[in-house]
Order: structure tokens, then C-alpha cells, then sequence
């Protein structure tokens, strides 16, 4: 059997990844879900009718076949901070993550930033160049987002294949350099 | 065999409650596998052909055989079989422990060394 590799598609609500994962992958996105159950709710509760909430997590992702030995899936990770323990899961393991930015709001793409940068996962930012969005320098992003100067920096479109694979082979590329410098059990976030 | 769209019509709906089978009756209320770790990429294959009925195997057990006749992660039998993943994760275990699947888990962190790896990764990203 082929050995199966995940990479991360992160960064805010509405910023692209899902698109980003249509675009690179063989077939339509699937979804998967994850239903949580708040089971710390209610435990003095003697009543017997416990209130549990119950929380769908869903993930979009798609498949690139490479050859008969790799295979490659692609992780839209969900966007909202509160769901971050799903993010330990699928973060363990992968080979590495591309944050997409929105220069309009750049801010949402912080705390993705922020869990690579602890995690030690490699990880690149993308500034999706939505229409009509204002071209910032990318010297000027990578001082707002505070990265550190290892971290690649570059522009795409998430509905172009052909800029889409640049994103993913240079976070390849990235990975590839960091090798050996990963942390062997990554901190508990 | 029948396409996900099928087997999505055959499935028990209520107008008001939706879903008829909740996810823990196809489990019978088990929430971790008996074996097996399931990543959401962990491959899986069959190991024999998908029987029509067997004892001890449920209507979900055996889609999933079905599904996986060809190599399939967890993460796509949960999207085709359109059920959370953790119900999926039990029911493999299930199907791991009587020899119906085999799996293959992936590297972890610590394995991510091989530079060959990388380096298939990139050559697969410029053929597309």
C-alpha cells in the first residue's frame, strides 16, 4: 500500500482554502465531520436528563495520487479558533501547512501563525489575491504577521492550479529545510 | 456498486428529525475503536471481496467494505459514507479486528526525514 501525507490548508473564514483544495485535487472536495459532545456539561446534574451540546466540526479535503508509493491529501482546517483541539489531530503527523491570508483582514490569519509557529509544524504564507484587493508589499505582510525571516512569504490565486502547485512546492521546499529540526513530541497547545 | 448519491436515498430520513439511525446505534454506543488508531489518513484496503450479508457485520460495516475494495483513507470513507468520523473510526476497528481490512498508518513526525519523500512530493506537484 502507498503511504499516505497531509498537508494543511489554514487561515481564516472566507479566505480561500476550500477553494485552494478543489483547485489542486483529482476530484471534487469531500467533507468529513467530527461530532463533539460537551461532556462536561451538566455533571452535577441528578436529574438524569443531562444537556449536552453537541458541535460539527466538518473539514473539506481532496486527494493528489503520486505514483504507486505517495498520497497526498489536502486539509481545509476549520477557521474558528474554539475547534482548535481538531486541529491537534489532524496537525499531528502532517508534513506541513500553508496559511492563506486575505490583505483585507489580515488579522484573521494570526492565530494560524501562531499554532504552527508553537507547534513547529513548517508552514508558508499565502496572500490569496482576491480582485480588487490592495497588492501589499509582501515585505509589508510579513512585518504585520511578525514571522520570523525563515518563513516563505508569497502571493497566489487559490482558483489557479498552476498557482496553487507554486504554494504547495515551495511548502514542500520549506519542509524539506527544516528537516531534523522539527520537534520529536510537539508541545501540548 | 452503489454510488454514495444511492446509498444517501436509502437512508432512514425524518422531515423533522432528520437522520432516523443516530451515529451511536450503527456503534452500539461505542465511541473508541476495539483496534487500530485511525488517522484521518490512515489507508485502508479490504482484504476479500465485500460480502451481501455476514453475521456480526452491520449495513455500515459492510458499505465500508464495499467502499474499500480499492485503497481509501479514513478521511474519504467518512465523506463517501457521509458519517462522523469517530463513528467510522468503531466500525473499522470492528472490520481490523476480524482480519476484514488491512491499513497502512503514516509516518509519524519523527520519520519525516527521508528526503526521497520530499522530493516525490514536489515531482508529483509538477506533473499535475
Amino acid at each position: 500500500m502507498p503511504t499516505a501525507i497531509k498537508i494543511l490548508i489554514a487561515g481564516g473564514f472566507g479566505v480561500g482554502k476550500t477553494t485552494m483544495v478543489g483547485t489542486v485535487s483529482e476530484t471534487k472536495p469531500l467533507r468529513t465531520e467530527e461530532v463533539l459532545t460537551d461532556q462536561g456539561v451538566g455533571v452535577d446534574d441528578i436529574s438524569g436528563v443531562e444537556a449536552k451540546n453537541t458541535t460539527t466540526v466538518a473539514m473539506d479535503f481532496g486527494r493528489i495520487t503520486m505514483g504507486e508509493e505517495f498520497v497526498l491529501y489536502l486539509f481545509g482546517t476549520p477557521g474558528q479558533e474554539r475547534f482548535w483541539f481538531v486541529w491537534d489531530e489532524v496537525a499531528l503527523g502532517a508534513l506541513g501547512a500553508v496559511v492563506l491570508a486575505d490583505t483585507r483582514r489580515l488579522a484573521d490569519c494570526f492565530p494560524s501563525v501562531d499554532y504552527f509557529e508553537r507547534r513547529g509544524t513548517p508552514f508558508i504564507v499565502a496572500v490569496n489575491c482576491f480582485e480588487g484587493a490592495r497588492q501589499y508589499e509582501l515585505d509589508e505582510v510579513k512585518l504585520a504577521l511578525n514571522l520570523p525571516p525563515n518563513v516563505p512569504v508569497m502571493l497566489c490565486d487559490a482558483r489557479d492550479r498552476e498557482s496553487c502547485k507554486d504554494v504547495l512546492i515551495k511548502l514542500v521546499r520549506h519542509a524539506m529545510g527544516m528537516r531534523g529540526t522539527r520537534p520529536k513530541e510537539p508541545s501540548p497547545t | 456498486m452503489n454510488s454514495p448519491e444511492d446509498r444517501n436515498e436509502e437512508r432512514w430520513l425524518d422531515e423533522h428529525a432528520g437522520p432516523m439511525v443516530r451515529p451511536y446505534v450503527m456503534t452500539s454506543g461505542r465511541i473508541q475503536p476495539i483496534r487500530g488508531k485511525f488517522d484521518l489518513i490512515t489507508l485502508v484496503e479490504a482484504t476479500q471481496p465485500a460480502p451481501t450479508s455476514e453475521p456480526g457485520l452491520g449495513p455500515e460495516h459492510l458499505a465500508i467494505l464495499r467502499l474499500c475494495q480499492d485503497i481509501m483513507s479514513v478521511a474519504e470513507l467518512t465523506g463517501h459514507l457521509d458519517l462522523p468520523a469517530g463513528t467510522v473510526r468503531v466500525l473499522l476497528g470492528d472490520l481490523l479486528d476480524k482480519g476484514y481490512v488491512a491499513v497502512q498508518e503514516p509516518d509519524s513526525e519523527a520519520d519525516m526525514a527521508d528526503i526521497r519523500m520530499y522530493e516525490a512530493v514536489i515531482d508529483g506537484l509538477r506533473a499535475l
